[in-house]
């Protein structure tokens, strides 16, 4: 009898979590289905639900996304994977993001990032030029309560991710958040952005460890569809479209090898985001991961 | 399915290979500008990866290739009248002229179209076009790939010779003008390639910029007669060139897909060039065949699956270019720790790896190194600084302290670790009046104090416009500070943008001589402490108009000279939007410029997490001492009962 309690494996890396995208920027999603989707992902496996950020799309804007995810949801934490911060006043960044933390009980989840796509700075009417120095600005307003908690609600706790490959936005990173937000790949590519991370988290001084979280796409039921929609989604790229269109798991084995890739990487939390607005989509990636 | 394959080099000729071995129906043409016995180069290099590799994707010329292979498992570095030897390389090579020849017999036998003397001037009207022509690829002009070419490394000439060496050999030659070297193998029984090199000062010095084709062979074969056993240099068109740095943000556009060196070069000091673009081929051909003819999908497939590899490759190359521009300031390294600092120089071998290959020349290095027969890694040798035996070289902790309350990041207390302690003396500067870090770094307090720095530029957003430092009091809390240490060493911190720090570069001090204060308080620590003192120093702020490394040389020279016996070299932070390059051991190649250049010992760290970084860092003589970065690692805990299980046994 006892040799059954012994015979349990141990595990030697730390077991990754893994979150939900709701399909906030597959176009045509109806605001019903991404509350019942958020809904399911809080009673189901999931321990976080993701959005995206884009302003020139068919898409919903992340905040009220998560605003209304809420309203429907007690456990899941509420992540922006990630937000474009330059393309919001700070202040009313700050406040957005505290309105969101206090409406859901402290569970938000903050990724941001510099944004790839002039459009949308355009439509937004704010200067492309100087994001950088402007998300800067921003995470240290936010983090640093440098208004004195004039703009509230509380900003106390909210978990901050920095997302982007390039130097400086490690460095933004290990100054200001709490951890990483990857932007999706192969999980050799996590590995080499992680790297890049710890450094320079260990640079800065920080004590303790980054938060590495990481993400994916997935298909099940209708595939071609999924492609599409990626492809459409990152025309903006150019030929990468076609690689990222290729990086959708398209089966549960796939899933199944993401997760072990991210896992031994070194990735605490894994969203995965859906590529068609089905709520099947959900289940079946629930089925992949059991 | 017609396809267009421009050049007839090894990747365009394999290709049609194996593209006509996939489809006996596909229309196969090779267009080469040149005649088919025309070639440049002599010998090419393969490793037994890429024989595998070529033995799988077309046994019949695997065979033939491994046939006329020259192979041997040496690497000979000939430096300072020494010869130091390394074995276990696994290296083989064929003569370019001889391998296009199987090649085109093998795809004369398939059936593929070969047509020479056929310049391109526009794109062949085929369902496929491979750009297989090279790195000055004309295909590349007709689509958009997003190309860059940039030039790396030194000066170079690709001779032939009829000595046939025995091994990998690089050979290096002292001048009144400078330092050469020489990259030389066997390609066949009877012919060795030969490449000189230097960099472009010693180049004109020498007058090779002015000399024609056969007066440049002629001084090489003179410079290097020792190593050519008297024996002749051959030229083909060998003239010095420079070498370019090719990179595509895509390798295809539309129905035209590039390989090889026309999407991608890598430095021939690292000899993968022939094998990448063979590679690419085999890749390519994979690819097609999986996604049946699908060019879209399959160019997809091609570039992920070689991308990684190529980035990989590429980066090693270039380390490796970057190291023969500079291969002078090495000379003052004792041979084994030249040699081993030269197998090391691409990040590829390390002590760990090259103790698998070859152990007798670890165990050598070793043992130079720990300066007995048998000695433990480079890593567990001791190590003195000025009185003070370090008994290994990791063994070092760090530990801050602000001079004076002015000074402080924020209020902090210190912990006195455990092990030999570097005890840092700061001042914050205009970095000063934080929150703590675990909230995250330079967040202002809500209430401070007054900050001060050389500039009246915030350090980042929302902190306090800095005031004009009281450098006497400054000075003083210095000397004071030293004078109560109690430590092994003592560090003075001018890094990361605090108040020393502040004062070295242009980016925060106007003062022409930026050295002036840094200098004078090293001189009054230096005289209130008679133990090691060492400096942190940013030796490059990351930043166009700021300190570069060669900057940062300097500056580590001069300090040096008053009286610093380490340098800890650190990077950036001088300002908070600068523009760092983060990796693994991110320092370490500048730490190697440091001790080698300045000539003074360093410690580095930069998230070095392996005692075999350790060992090949310290072994190859770029840093002294260093900092690990010591990951949590979870590789035994407690086997906890799970609730099902037990609750299994409560049933039964």
């Amino acid at each position: 009898m006892t040799s059954r309690i012994t015979s349990q494996s141990v595990k030697l890396s730390a077991e990754v979590n893994i979150g939900v995208g709701l399909p906030t920027t597959v176009p045509g999603a109806k605001g019903d289905l991404l509350l019942e989707w958020a809904r399911r992902a809080d009673a189901g496996p999931f321990s976080s639900v993701g959005v995206l950020d884009r302003v020139v799309y068919d898409s919903y804007e992340p905040f009220t996304a998560l605003a209304a995810a809420a309203g429907v949801t007690e456990r899941v934490r509420l992540a922006t994977m990630i937000a474009i911060g330059p393309l919001r006043s700070t202040a009313l960044l700050a406040k957005q993001a505290a309105s969101v933390h206090g409406l859901s009980g402290g569970r938000l989840t903050l990724g941001l990032a510099v944004g790839a796509r002039t459009e949308d700075f355009d439509a937004a009417g704010v200067e492309h030029k100087g994001r950088g120095k402007r998300l800067g600005e921003q995470l240290a307003y936010i983090r640093g309560n440098v208004d004195g908690d004039r703009v509230g609600p509380s900003r106390d706790g909210i978990e901050i991710l920095v997302g982007g490959l390039s130097g400086p936005a490690y460095s933004r990173m290990a100054r200001y958040a709490d951890g990483y937000a990857h932007n999706g790949g192969p999980p050799r590519a996590f590995a080499n952005a992680a790297g890049r991370a710890l450094a320079a988290w260990s640079d800065l001084g920080r004590p303790g460890k980054p938060k590495l979280w990481g993400q994916g796409y997935f298909a099940f039921g209708d595939i071609a569809q999924g492609d599409a929609y990626l492809r459409d989604y990152y025309a903006f790229t150019g030929p990468f479209a076609e690689k990222i269109a290729a990086g959708n798991l398209t089966s549960a084995r796939a899933i199944k090898d993401y997760v072990r890739g991210y896992e031994e990487a070194g990735c605490d939390e894994l969203v995965l985001f859906p590529t068609t607005a089905e709520i099947d989509e959900l289940e079946r990636l629930q089925e992949a991961l059991a | 399915m017609n396809v267009a394959i421009v050049g007839a080099g090894p990747a365009g000729l394999y290709l049609a290979i194996l593209l006509r071995k996939l489809d006996r129906g596909a229309d196969v043409r090779v267009l080469e500008r040149n005649a088919p016995d025309a070639t440049f180069g002599f010998g090419v290099v393969f490793s037994e990866e890429t024989l595998g590799a070529l033995r799988d994707a077309d046994p019949e010329t695997h065979l033939e290739i491994t046939d006329t292979f020259a192979r041997w498992d040496r690497i000979d570095i000939r430096y300072q009248g020494r010869e130091l030897t390394s074995r276990g390389h696994s290296f083989s090579a064929i003569a370019r002229k001889r391998l296009l020849e199987i090649l085109q017999e093998r795809c004369r036998e398939l059936g593929v179209v070969l047509e020479f003397g056929v310049e391109v001037e526009q794109l062949p009207e085929s369902d496929l076009v491979v750009g297989a022509d090279g790195a000055n690829s004309l295909v590349r002009r007709f689509g958009d790939f997003g190309t860059k070419v940039g030039l790396e490394g030194s000066k170079y000439v690709w001779f032939g010779t009829d000595h046939v060496f025995d091994a990998f050999t690089f050979a290096f030659r002292e001048t009144e003008h400078g330092l050469f070297n020489a990259h030389a193998y066997p390609y066949d029984e009877r012919m060795s390639t030969f490449i000189v090199e230097c960099p472009e000062p010693v180049w004109r010095s020498a007058g090779l910029d002015e000399m024609d084709e056969q007066e440049s062979l002629a001084f090489c074969e003179q410079l290097f007669a020792n190593e050519l056993r008297g024996r002749e240099l051959f030229s083909n068109r060998s003239l010095w060139l420079d070498f370019p740095k090719i990179t595509n943000r895509t390798w295809h556009d539309g129905n035209v897909v590039i390989l090889g060196d026309a999407a991608h070069t890598a430095h021939f000091s690292i000899g993968s060039g022939t094998k990448l673009a063979m590679e690419d081929s085999i890749s390519l051909a994979a690819a097609l065949a999986r996604r049946r003819w699908d060019l879209e999908a399959a160019f997809v497939d091609y570039e992920l699956e070689r991308e990684p590899y190529v980035e990989r490759t590429q980066d090693a190359a270039s380390e490796s270019a970057a190291y023969f521009g500079r291969i002078a300031s090495y000379s003052h390294l004792e041979p084994i720790q030249f040699a081993f600092n030269l197998l090391t120089r691409s990040g590829r071998i390390t002590h760990a790896t090259l103790g698998v290959r070859d152990p007798s020349f670890t165990r050598t290095l070793d043992s130079w190194f720990g300066g007995r027969p048998v000695s433990p890694p480079p890593a567990f040798s001791p190590f003195d600084l000025r009185g003070v035996r370090f008994e290994n070289r990791f063994e070092l902790v760090e530990s801050a302290v602000a001079v004076s309350e002015e000074g402080r990041t924020f209020p902090e207390e210190i912990a006195r670790p455990e092990g030999k302690l570097l005890l840092r003396l700061t001042h914050a500067g205009r970095r000063g009046a934080t929150q703590p870090r675990s909230r995250g770094v330079d967040l202002p307090l809500a209430v401070g104090w007054p900050v001060v720095a050389p500039t009246k530029r915030p350090y980042g957003p929302f902190g306090a416009i800095p005031g004009e430092p009281d450098e006497e009091a400054a000075l003083d809390a210095f000397v004071a500070a030293a004078g109560n240490a109690r430590a092994e060493v003592l560090e003075i911190d001018m890094a990361h943008g605090y108040l020393l720090g502040s004062y070295l570069s242009p980016l925060t001090n106007d003062e022409d001589d930026r050295l002036r204060f840094p200098l004078r308080v090293l001189e009054a620590v230096r005289a209130a402490w008679e133990g090691p003192l060492a400096v942190r120093l940013s030796v490059t702020d990351w930043h166009p108009r700021g300190n570069q490394i060669e900057d940062g040389i300097a500056i580590a020279r001069a300090l040096r000279e008053h009286g610093c016996d380490l340098i800890h070299v650190e990077a950036g932070q001088t300002i908070h939007d600068d523009r760092p390059q983060y990796r693994r051991g991110y320092l370490t190649a500048l730490s190697d410029r440091v001790r080698n250049e300045a000539r003074v010992p360093t410690l580095v760290g930069g998230y070095l997490t392996t005692l075999d970084e350790a060992n090949t860092v310290v072994g190859a003589g770029r840093a002294d001492l260093v900092l690990l970065d010591l990951p949590d690692t979870e590789i035994e805990r407690p086997i906890q009962p799970s609730n099902t299980v037990l609750l299994g046994e409560v049933r039964a």
